[in-house]
């Protein structure tokens, strides 16, 4: 990718992440530090990666994406409001009643949501499903799936895994936000779920370990999975969870909490001082 | 009247799916390991290349079930009830139930009448579990013929179905020649105006028995046969209710949160009568010859005539 594709990469990463703070203090409610910790892979896939129209987004040809770790929706959100499936102004509504975004994803009420999700481990299952269905079909898309390393201790994740393994899905690339971080602690303290490369190596998966606020190391995942024939894809991304503000990076109170006016204030200004020296 | 055919609901529902393939290409089936007990090996054997077996993983295999009807397959996902609406309750409920999937959540060998491998296979919650689904619609045929026209009739409905299937075989008793399905609606299968008998599943055809038994000693029972559960036939329950003033339930499942609370939640509301629900009595089965097993929790003949005896002499 060349710097000018890359600059503007950058900048509309910013512009999610504000996104995904402006629905969370809205809310007064939600997951800010996955929505953080995604929000370079959020951009990439909605801007480079995924075959989506959201002029047409039931096209029985594009590309899904499924949200398995569904907590980090203001992210996605903010991405899919970016790439024009909904207003930017849409997302100051989210977990309002009657709002069409949802706490957790929802297929039914919001355009580009390829899959409802929340509950941890069942997202893979439908990409699954999904992939499944094209190659039944014969079709060329590809299905993403983005999971959390803590949803990785889910015993459905790896049944999943086996699946996908065993009937060489090579339309289907999982990603891991690895933020290193769950509720209750370090994931390495809680329940370890390493060695993941070699667990996902070993259900099949080709892997491929990236810094997740990398793009060139996105892009350059992404388009190594491409290519890759007759098994599934895993690219564990490192991230740092609620990356792009400072008092929320690597801590993990800001896994579902929203910031306070004060907080907010000081979260959008220093979004907006990245933004303003990327433009500059 | 047809031939009496003795077949298990499961291989009835294995051959109906097979059939309804023929016509519509998007119907593909999903089983974990099970298919030569669910009856899926049928549709395994005559359509290899739209036959997903899962391996032992009934969770992702709703999933995977709930991923394929997003692109537009008609999936019937089969296991034991036990684990199809039981450990895998939760993706029923989220991956399939509320986004209104078009799944078929197909529960084989449900009751006790699974026989021999006792309590941790006899599923007596299955429909307790799926009712409290919004949206879930019900279905527990209770012969051949009627397994028939449910399967085609989960088919047609757009969105989540749960079939149960019995592993026991059993007599049919309806004649395919007037047969009707009608997703939602009872059938009355005896007219009687002293009391009525309102019946699901493999111990319908007791219950006839028992209402055609009771008719010399003069006593006119009325037989309903509810094979949809969700949504309950209100209509059929309220007529009954007003008409004979009692009601008896009879289902091979837990008396708590089967067909027996379905009725008592219609007439509580719409119009109160005693209602007696014959059922397993809140405790666990276990191991025996099926049909022994059937005689000693009441769901039989004999046991039904003696309730409904005692429920005309209160």
């Amino acid at each position: 990718m060349n710097s000018t594709e890359k600059l503007e990469l950058k900048k509309a990463a910013c512009k999610v992440r504000m996104g995904a703070i402006e629905g969370v203090f809205n809310a007064k409610s939600g997951h800010p530090g996955g929505s953080l910790s995604a929000a370079d892979i959020f951009t990439y896939l909605y801007l480079k990666e995924l075959n989506v129209n959201p002029e047409n987004p039931k096209d029985p040809d594009r590309d899904r994406f499924v949200l398995s770790k569904g907590h980090c929706c203001p992210g996605l959100y903010a991405a899919l409001a970016l790439k024009g499936f909904f207003s930017m102004d849409e997302l100051k509504s989210l977990r309002h009643i009657g709002a069409m975004l949802q706490g957790h994803p929802d297929m039914k009420s919001t355009p580009g949501i390829d899959m409802s999700s929340g509950s941890l481990g069942q997202g893979i299952s439908a990409a699954c499903g999904m992939a499944m269905a094209g190659k039944m079909d014969n079709k060329n898309y590809r299905v993403y799936a983005l999971l959390g390393d803590g949803e990785c201790q889910e015993g459905q994740v790896w049944e999943a895994a086996m699946f996908a393994g065993h009937r060489h899905l090579d339309n289907l690339c999982i990603i891991i936000d690895n933020n290193g971080l769950q509720i209750d602690g370090r994931v390495n303290d809680i329940c370890s779920i390493e060695p993941l490369d070699k667990k996902l190596e070993s259900f099949g998966f080709e892997v491929f370990k990236i810094n997740g606020h990398c793009f060139d190391q996105i892009e350059d995942a992404f388009n190594k999975a491409k290519k890759v024939k007759g098994k599934p894809c895993a690219i564990i991304a490192a991230t740092i969870k609620g990356k792009g503000v400072s008092y929320m990076e690597d801590n993990g109170s800001w896994h579902g909490t929203a910031p306070n006016k004060e907080q907010y204030e000081k979260a959008m200004d220093e979004l907006k001082a990245q933004l303003a020296s990327l433009e500059a | 009247m047809a031939d009496i055919i003795k077949k298990a609901t499961r291989e009835s529902f294995g051959e109906a799916v097979c059939e309804l393939a023929k016509e519509h290409s998007e119907i593909v089936v999903l089983d974990a390991d099970l298919a030569a007990a669910t009856k899926t090996s049928i549709f395994k054997k005559q359509y290899p290349d739209r036959f997903i077996d899962c391996g032992i993983a009934e969770s992702n295999m709703m999933g995977i079930a709930a991923g394929l009807a997003t692109c537009g397959k008609v999936p019937f996902a089969a296991s034991f009830a036990m684990f199809a609406t039981g450990r895998a309750y939760e993706q029923v409920r989220n991956s399939i139930g509320y986004p209104h999937l078009n799944v078929k959540v197909v529960g084989s060998h449900a009751g006790i009448s699974v026989g021999e491998d006792g309590a941790t296979h006899q599923c007596c919650e299955d429909i307790a579990l799926m009712r409290t689904i919004p949206d879930m619609v019900i279905l527990n045929p209770a012969d051949h013929y009627e397994m028939i026209e449910a399967t085609k009739a989960a088919y047609n409905h757009k969105g989540p179905v749960y079939i149960r299937l019995g592993r026991l075989a059993i007599d049919s008793f309806n004649d395919p020649s007037n047969y009707k399905f009608e997703l939602g609606k009872g059938i009355t299968l005896h007219e009687g105006n002293d009391i009525t008998v309102i019946a699901t599943g493999l111990v319908v055809n007791e219950a006839l028995k028992a209402v055609r038994a009771i008719e010399s000693e003069g006593i006119n029972a009325r037989l309903i046969n509810i094979h949809t559960i969700k949504p309950i036939d209100k209509d059929i329950i309220i007529k009954a209710a007003k008409e004979t003033g009692k009601i008896i339930t009879v289902e091979e499942h837990n008396i708590i949160g089967g067909l027996g609370e379905a009725v008592c939640a219609v007439t509580s509301e719409e119009y109160p009568v005693p209602v007696k629900r014959i059922g397993i009595n809140d405790c666990y089965g276990h191991s025996g010859p099926a049909v022994e097993l059937l005689k000693q929790f009441g769901l039989c003949e004999e046991n039904i005539v003696k309730v409904i005896k005692e429920q005309l002499d209160k």
